[in-house]
């Protein structure tokens, strides 16, 4: 199939790019940009691990085309921090044991971290239905919630 | 698994779209994907052409009018979750969609979206079905309405034909005040619903109903109205309700089995879902000041 050119801003930098349109976003941050922090698991929407901000809202990048990121702003987690030089939430994870094999944690922290954006002095209640849509099958859940507690509290009341 | 190839069509206006769908032929609409995608990577279906309406401007938003508040197909979860519109106007839809998916789904899925491809536990169409909404649907022999009552043809069949597009859902508000109830079973929350349930009253000065709406849905293949029911609700004192008649009526739909849960369980949750939206809309119904 013919492929498409798109052009879009991927972790704060102007792209150009070509795609086949059945390739979803996912595949196309790893196999044709070579972003392998974008982890895929289901490709059918139900783990949330491939989770990345579209235009500053949290998607499931297995169940968007990579040609439909034209025009917009992408946000994987290599945006977040490099090792060494942790995000506050990466830190946070680290600290609170929020990820064991770490399969599910890209997806978790895109999904935490456009919440938290959105949510700044979020309850336990709303951390938990936040990442409802993302399974974990190593914690427990627990560490992941404490570490976006923690996150949410360090910025309210930095120190 | 991925999705097999497709020729990717882009529209910009209506028309655009229109004639797209007047000239291919095995073409499928590509809204928020939150259900599309996932049959197309399982490769439950594979249309040769997929039309993506997402840059369709116009069929996106929320307005009031005074033949009641229309919402654009294309119009997101995420979007109709936090309207101020909804919350005032339709707060049984705000309820149940807080019950819709997760984040990411919310924040692509389209009220439109869910309304056509019609998923038996889909809380939107559902809603649609229990406050009588209008479907307005465009095609080449220009528009027509399609109330909720003609819009459930069977699972996964919503009345809107291969040449057409659902333009916007219309829905006239109940009364200021009326009661609203909702209630779901999932194994997961926004998980797909099990069963679920919703009910609408209206009162007199005296407390007595006057209008009732009550529905099961995620029970047999498309939602159900409880007709009866409802006529039966009418003229009881809200305050000393009998629901059991409503429960019994739940309680004798068809039920569907499948792998999660029996017919006889799915009736049994049937019975409990509709009593809690019930007893929810009595509890919710704003006491005359």
């Amino acid at each position: 199939m013919t492929e498409r050119s798109l052009t879009f801003t991927l972790n704060g930098q102007k792209h150009e790019a070509k795609a086949d349109p059945r390739i979803h976003l996912g595949d196309f941050l790893r196999h044709s940009l070579g972003l392998t922090g974008t982890h895929i698991g289901c490709e059918h929407g139900v783990c949330g691990a491939c989770t990345v901000i579209v235009d500053g809202v949290p998607v499931r990048s297995c169940l968007m085309l990579a040609v439909q990121i034209d025009g917009c702003i992408v946000e994987t987690v290599e945006s977040l921090g490099k090792p060494g030089n942790l995000s506050p939430l990466q830190h946070a994870f680290a600290a609170n044991h929020g990820l064991q094999c770490g399969f599910c944690t890209p997806g978790m922290l895109m999904t935490l971290e456009a919440f938290l954006r959105a949510t700044p002095t979020p309850t336990e209640d709303d951390v938990r239905i936040a990442i409802s849509g993302n399974i974990c099958r190593c914690t427990g859940y627990q560490g992941i919630v404490q570490a976006a507690l923690d996150t949410a509290a360090a910025k309210a009341n930095p120190t | 698994m991925k999705a097999p190839p497709f020729q990717y069509h882009r529209p910009q206006t209506r028309d655009e779209l229109g004639a797209l769908l007047s000239s291919l032929e095995n073409a499928k609409i590509l809204a928020g994907g939150q259900s599309l995608m996932p049959m197309m990577n399982l490769r439950v279906i594979a249309p040769d052409h997929l039309i993506d309406i997402n840059r369709i401007a116009d069929l996106v938003g929320i307005r009031e009018t005074a033949e009641g508040v229309e919402i654009g197909a294309m119009t997101r979860q995420a979007d109709v979750l936090s309207s101020g519109i909804i919350r005032t106007r339709l707060p049984l839809l705000r309820h149940a969609l807080e019950h819709v998916g997760h984040i990411q789904t919310r924040a692509r899925g389209t009220i439109g979206g869910s309304c056509c491809h019609l998923d038996p536990s889909a809380e939107q169409p559902a809603m649609c079905a229990a406050l009588d909404a209008e479907f307005i649907v465009s095609g080449p022999d220009g528009r027509r309405i399609v109330p909720a009552s003609e819009w459930f043809e069977g699972l996964l069949q919503s009345a809107v034909g291969e040449r057409e597009f659902l333009e916007t859902i219309r829905i006239k508000p109940w009364a200021k005040g009326h009661g609203y109830g909702f209630a779901e079973y999932a194994r997961r929350h926004g998980d797909f619903a099990i069963a679920g349930a919703a009910a609408l009253i209206e009162t007199g000065s005296d407390r007595r109903i006057t209008r009732a709406a009550l529905l099961s849905f995620g029970v047999e293949a498309s939602p159900r109205r409880l007709s009866e029911a409802e006529a039966g609700l009418i003229g009881q004192p809200v305050d000393k309700l009998d629901p059991e008649p409503v429960v019994s009526a739940a309680r004798a739909l068809d039920a569907m089995e499948d792998v999660h849960v029996t017919a006889d369980y799915r009736r049994h949750l049937a019975g409990v879902l509709i009593r809690r939206a019930l007893n929810e809309a009595c509890a919710t119904l704003e006491r005359p000041s």
